[in-house]
């Protein structure tokens, strides 16, 4: 087998620069250059891609405040201003003395327990603003952040009653692996047919189908690549599934090796959980010691297979396949094209099979348990279980195993939801519901058109007090913001829906801006490039269509031929400045 | 041989190479689709600038990164299909500043182009207005970024000898922009560094005293538009003897005359006009306000402060149709250069920096106060109508004037429309 190009070791360069001097130099991007025989423009387009690499000091100690939503409404704010105070850092900058960095970023998979930060990628959960002086000050006399950091708890809140829970039930590592043996490719992916499994990132497409396609495939090497990006906001099932058993999700790798023919599987870890790597590569390397990986995996004669873990390093869009499938080649995070798939070209062009970390723990219990067991759970068309990460206003936040079918209103108590208004479900990407949709059940059947929901994972609860403008204008910010540019009606769209959704904050919309929000929305989700750009308008029209009123109150009343956004005193406020004086 | 296979498009049937580019077999057979990052020779398509989405086996998508296949079924020309390739087209001049009559690449750009072939007057989102820079670092090149629609074409296509990129995106979401290496810009070769200016659909890369320009009717674009005439024979006018005669009035707020010059440009047309149109206020009549209700205003010009938006409003309260005509009143124009800098460094720059000026910003209360920006009048006010052009032609003006007026039917010719 030739060694893969060295590109795809550049994330890894760039994490050691940046790791080492808390920013990549010049000198780094020089070197980097260099090294692989590119122009420097080059390597300066891969650093400027990823939000964790800096060009500028970042601080000795790099503080990441999480900005999502969820942590906005559980006081991001206080506690941003405590961290100002205690660091004398500005958000966004470093500290005169260049000790502290503190930056926002998007959700860190934390959302049980927010306002939540990370401190050298080292994660602090439930920080009370009061706290915040005495943890910088052990910072300051050099205290480490791993020893002031509590434990994460995993929060699992809720298993399907009468030992049905699939994904935490007793697991003997290698049972499955040697059954799946037994069953062969075919029967493999038989069974995951029979266990009706789809991809639980979020597109639920069907696994067996999947691994099918990529079986077919003639061309070798292949690859298995574990989608652990998890970077849509409000989801942490991946990240508990991680934390509690990662086992499954190697051993649901390497069923999967075994079924299409592959030698090596690739864990894509988003950079915000970095804090597990030590525990997953301690799992495979346990798996090595037990010859579940390696040469002759498993007993398997002739079945060769091992896996590694590639670090991301800040961008959401990597979650998508192909945007992953660039980074790990050690390039920008931008979607391909659909020219190929990446079960035909995927990961150096060779065939590649993505799957999302809970489909790959999904698979590898039921070959462990046979998908006739696993189809005693759920409801008929949607059989088995699902993770669902729960948070925002309700009293048990955490990890929710779910039978496909419990409905909404269900799911709401048992989370101890508080005076639910605005339900947010599958992440800002997702759709919204109302309190009138509460009967709705949440399974896999949507798609077929039923009244169904689909849950990718998240599952974020509002209740009345929430401004629903700003829970939208969040969202539209994260878009923005991570949107990977590469195509028109995202990158400039998205920043126009946030300019039209802060003039509706502004209370100067009309009734015409809302039509503007659903045309423009219509325009960006029929021909952006990749699904970050045809899923981001989606919230704020169903929300418009759903929650009318709220912006029924908010819209400018008067009817006539003057558009009323265009506010003359504000337009002339800058130049009022120079009436005394004629100096600003 | 390649094997050839049966495909539709809008429902006639096509016999084509497998494997193909659809957008090339359409142009093959005399279909227009929109293109602007597509490059015949790249093997894999880019698929970044969206404007050549149709409906594809029942699912939208872009043309250019679809290979022909047995029973590809394509839809091109539907009014849905063309208001959204229009209004794709319209985000890239909404989100960069793309001044037209100043542009090196007028009239050899392929963006305009499309928004001539595509009939774009207005864009229907707000221009963003980012301050975005002019790279003028590189030895031998200048890299607008102001005109820089991120299409990768340079990205791909630009290397030097040693096959080492020279553009490269970098930054992400809205702030990405295509990067410039000058070490390896300094390799290329002549020849090298004007493909580069060439392959590029806008004015974005200029090679530093390499001209683009040629006389206005001789550039690319000037003339004839790729399409096949689909203009509507000429509808008889109205006969003109039954014509009632109407009130218009007209203006120039922030705008250079230019318009009003055009709209003067009429020759012999001007005698129509005095018998059958009564000109109100105007500077044309030096009327300063409105003494009667008018069927047609007519607008040149946005608004760069606080007098300009008086007049307009009232404007909008004594006209029934408002036009605005040329790019200042459609969304700011040349004097929206100033957009993207904050006004109080503009007027510092003006009036205390520059040498030789007075120390102060005038400020007094008879004199019209300075807005934050300039405005497109659609901003400040509802605008009915708009005419491209700066300034457009005179024949585009009274066409439309004719049109709204009397409900005369004129083709405009793509000759006609311009934006410079
Ligand atoms: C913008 C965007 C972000 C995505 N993020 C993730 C992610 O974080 N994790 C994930 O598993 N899938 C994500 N996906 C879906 C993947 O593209 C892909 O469908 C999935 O990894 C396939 O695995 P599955 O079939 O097991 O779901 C994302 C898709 C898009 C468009
Ligand atoms: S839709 Fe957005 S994220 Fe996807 S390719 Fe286009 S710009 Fe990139
Ligand atoms: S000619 Fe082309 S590049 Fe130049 S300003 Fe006009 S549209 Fe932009
Ligand atoms: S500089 Fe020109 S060729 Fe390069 S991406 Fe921009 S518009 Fe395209
Ligand atoms: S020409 Fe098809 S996306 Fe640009």
């Amino acid at each position: 087998m030739t060694a893969p190009p060295i590109r795809t070791q550049l994330l890894d360069r760039l994490w050691t620069f940046q790791r080492r001097s808390g920013y990549i130099r010049d000198a780094d991007v020089k070197a980097c250059a260099d090294w692989l025989n590119i122009s420097t423009v080059e390597v300066e387009g891969v650093v400027s891609f990823y939000h964790f690499f800096h060009r500028q000091p970042a601080g000795a100690l790099t503080i990441y405040l999480d900005n999502s939503i969820v942590a906005e409404h559980a006081g991001l704010q206080a506690v941003q201003a405590a961290f100002e105070r205690a660091t004398g850092a500005k958000i966004g900058g470093v500290d005169p003395s260049g000790r502290f960095g503190l930056f926002h970023t998007p959700c860190i998979g934390l959302s049980d327990q927010q306002p939540a930060a990370l401190i050298n990628f080292v994660p602090f959960t439930r920080i009370r603003p009061e706290q915040v002086d005495r943890l910088v000050l052990e910072l300051k006399r050099g205290a480490s952040p791993t020893g002031l950091a509590d434990p994460v708890a995993p929060n699992i809140q809720y298993v399907p009653p009468e030992g049905k829970s699939v994904f935490f039930r007793e697991y003997t590592a290698g049972k499955a692996l040697a059954r799946a043996a037994t069953l062969g490719a075919e029967g493999i992916i038989e069974e995951l047919k029979t266990a009706e499994l789809s991809g639980r990132g979020g597109a639920f497409y069907p696994t067996g189908l999947k691994w099918n396609a990529c079986r077919q495939q003639a061309a070798t090497p292949k690859y298995v690549i574990c989608n652990a990006d998890e970077g849509e906001p409000g989801t942490f099932k991946d990240r508990a599934l991680l934390q509690v058993c990662p086992q499954t999700v190697l051993e649901g790798m390497i069923i999967a090796g075994l079924a299409i023919g592959a030698a090596e599987g690739v864990v894509y870890l988003r950079a915000e959980y970095t804090w597990l790597l030590p525990q997953l590569e301690a799992a495979i390397r346990d798996f090595r010691t037990r010859g579940l990986l390696g040469k002759n995996a498993g007993d398997i004669a002739g079945f060769d297979f091992d896996i590694r873990i590639q670090l991301g390093a800040g961008a959401y869009v990597c979650g998508e396949e192909t945007a992953l499938l660039e980074s790990m080649e050690g390039k920008r995070g931008e979607p391909r094209t659909r020219w190929f798939f990446p079960v035909e070209r995927g990961f150096l062009q060779q065939p590649t099979l993505i799957n999302n970390v809970e489909t790959f723990a999904a698979a590898a219990h039921i070959l462990d348990m046979g998908a006739a067991a696993y189809c005693e759970r759920g409801i008929p068309g949607s059989p088995g279980v699902k993770l669902i990460s729960v948070s925002g206003d309700c009293g048990k936040p955490g990890v929710y195993e779910i039978e496909w079918g419990m409905p909404v209103a269900e799911l709401l108590e048992r989370c101890e939801a508080k005076d639910p208004y605005f339900m947010q479900v599958s992440g800002p990407s997702g759709e919204c519901l109302s309190m009138a949709e509460k009967d709705r059940r949440i399974s896999m059947l949507d798609v077929l058109g039923t009244k169904d929901v689909r849950c990718g994972g998240s599952f974020m609860v509002f209740n009345q007090s929430r401004d629903l403008l700003r829970i939208l204008l969040n969202f539209s910010a994260f878009f923005k913001h991570e949107s990977c540019g590469v195509c028109t009606p995202c990158r400039a769209g998205n920043f126009i829906l946030q300019r039209q959704l802060e003039k509706l904050d502004r209370g100067l919309g009309r009734e015409a801006d809302l039509q503007a929000i659903r045309d423009w929305g219509a325009i960006m989700k029929a021909a952006s490039r990749c699904g970050l750009g045809k899923t981001a308008p989606n919230t704020p029209i169903m929300a418009m269509e759903k929650f009318h009123a709220d912006f029924a109150a908010r819209l400018h009343k008067t009817a006539d031929d003057l558009n009323r956004a265009f506010d003359l005193k504000r337009a002339e406020a800058e130049y009022e400045k120079y009436k005394t004086s004629g100096h600003a | 041989m390649p094997e050839m296979v049966t495909i539709t498009i809008d429902g006639r049937e096509i016999q084509a190479a497998a494997g193909r580019n659809l957008v090339e077999i359409a142009r093959e057979n005399g279909i227009f689709i929109p293109s602007l990052c597509y490059y015949p020779h790249l093997e894999q398509p880019l698929g970044t600038c969206r404007v050549c989405t149709c409906q594809i086996n029942g699912k939208t998508g872009v043309a250019c990164t679809e290979k022909i296949r047995e029973g590809l079924a394509v839809e091109v020309n539907t009014p849905a299909l063309n208001d959204l390739r229009k209004a794709v087209l319209e985000m890239m001049f909404a989100e960069g500043n793309h001044f037209c009559p100043a542009c090196e690449k007028s009239g050899n750009c392929d963006l305009q182009h499309m928004g001539y072939e595509l009939g774009l007057a207005v864009t229907r989102f707000p221009h963003l207005f980012e301050d975005r820079i002019i790279d003028f670092t590189p030895s031998r090149m200048v890299l607008e970024h102001n005109r820089c629609i991120k299409c990768r074409r340079c990205v791909e296509e630009i290397l030097t000898d040693e096959g080492k990129r020279v553009f490269y995106y970098v930054n992400r979401g809205n702030e990405t922009l295509v990067g410039i290496d000058n070490e390896q810009e300094a390799r290329l070769s002549e020849q090298q560094a004007l493909n580069a200016m060439h392959i590029c659909p806008t004015g974005a890369i200029l090679v530093r005293g390499k001209n683009l320009s040629k006389p206005f009717g001789d550039r690319t674009f000037d003339m004839k538009s790729v399409q096949t005439p689909k203009l509507e024979p000429e509808q008889p006018f109205t006969a003109k003897a039954q014509r009632e005669k109407k009130v218009i009035a007209t203006v120039s707020l922030a705008g250079c005359f230019g318009c009003h010059m055009s709209m003067l440009d009429v020759d012999t047309g001007l005698l129509d006009l005095v018998e059958f149109v009564e000109i109100h206020r105007s500077p044309l009549t030096d009327f300063k306000s409105f003494g009667k209700r008018c069927h047609l205003g007519l607008i040149e010009g946005g608004c760069c402060n606080s007098e300009n938006v008086e007049t307009l409003r009232a404007f909008r309260e004594h006209c029934d149709i408002l036009v605005a005509i040329g790019e200042c009143a459609i969304w700011g124009g040349l004097p929206a250069m100033r957009n993207t800098i904050p006004l109080g460094e503009c007027l510092e720059e003006a009036y205390l920096s520059a040498p030789a000026q007075t120390g102060v910003v005038p400020y007094h209360e008879d004199l019209p106060k300075i807005l934050d920006k300039v405005y497109g009048c659609h901003e400040v006010v509802q605008i009915d109508y708009y005419i491209p052009g700066c300034p457009p032609s005179s024949s585009h003006i009274w066409k439309v004037v004719e049109n709204l007026l009397w409900g005369a039917k004129h083709s405009v010719l793509y000759s006609e429309f311009k934006y410079d």
